[in-house]
């Protein structure tokens, strides 16, 4: 027997409307961030002490340059999605929860975007 | 290195200065120890591990873990220099 009321389904599923799918791709983008994040660290070390045109013709090859822009994005939203649980459980106030939700969202997309533009700039102009 | 090579000199200076590696170094062993501890949540998701005695002994082992995983890096990164 389904201990739901019937509001649930008819209000949108709930509150929160969508729970299951940011719990799931939390875990989707921490897998992802595994072997990404090891292989960045891995890159980073081996080339430690580099010239500058070292690094840049590094980052333009196109298999770094692409696995830098999939770790951009699932780092960008991992944390995003983290901040969010954290805003959730911690910040009691609808105003303050809402604006410092605004924030976490637009910064870790602008930040993103700003860090993918980085890399394609290097990646086709080196 | 986007910004060009000016920009990346006065980058490499402020990390690669004493406070700027110590920084570097604190954040790795962040790093790690988040990747190890969310490797423990991960596997808490399939429904292993919550047992009191292994989740002690995941527990520790996670700080030691990305102990050591902070250590072999900064190792290697020196000896590639």
């Amino acid at each position: 027997m389904s201990l739901k009321t019937p509001l649930g389904p008819v209000r949108g599923l709930g509150s929160a409307r969508s729970g299951t799918r940011h719990w799931w791709m939390q875990r989707v983008t921490a897998v992802a961030l595994l072997p990404l994040t090891l292989w960045f660290v891995f890159s980073v070390i081996s080339h430690a002490g580099a010239e500058y045109g070292e690094m840049a013709i590094w980052l333009a090859t196109p298999f770094n340059a692409i696995l830098m822009l999939l770790l951009i994005a699932a780092t960008f939203h991992h944390l995003q999605l983290g901040l969010q649980v954290v805003v959730e459980d911690y910040i009691h106030g609808e105003a303050a929860k809402v604006a410092v939700m605004l924030v976490i969202k637009l910064a870790s997309v602008a930040l993103a975007v700003a860090a993918a533009f980085a890399v394609l700039k290097v990646a086709f102009t080196a | 290195l986007a910004t060009g090579p000016l920009a990346f000199a006065d980058a490499q200076a402020v990390v690669g200065s004493f406070i700027g590696r110590l920084f570097l170094f604190g954040w790795t062993f962040a790093l790690f120890y988040h990747l190890a501890n969310g490797i423990r949540h991960l596997v808490w998701d399939t429904g292993y591990g919550f047992d009191l005695d292994v989740a002690q002994k995941t527990g520790h082992a996670v700080p030691i873990v990305a102990g050591c995983l902070t250590l072999l890096t900064w190792i290697i990164g020196y000896s590639a220099m």
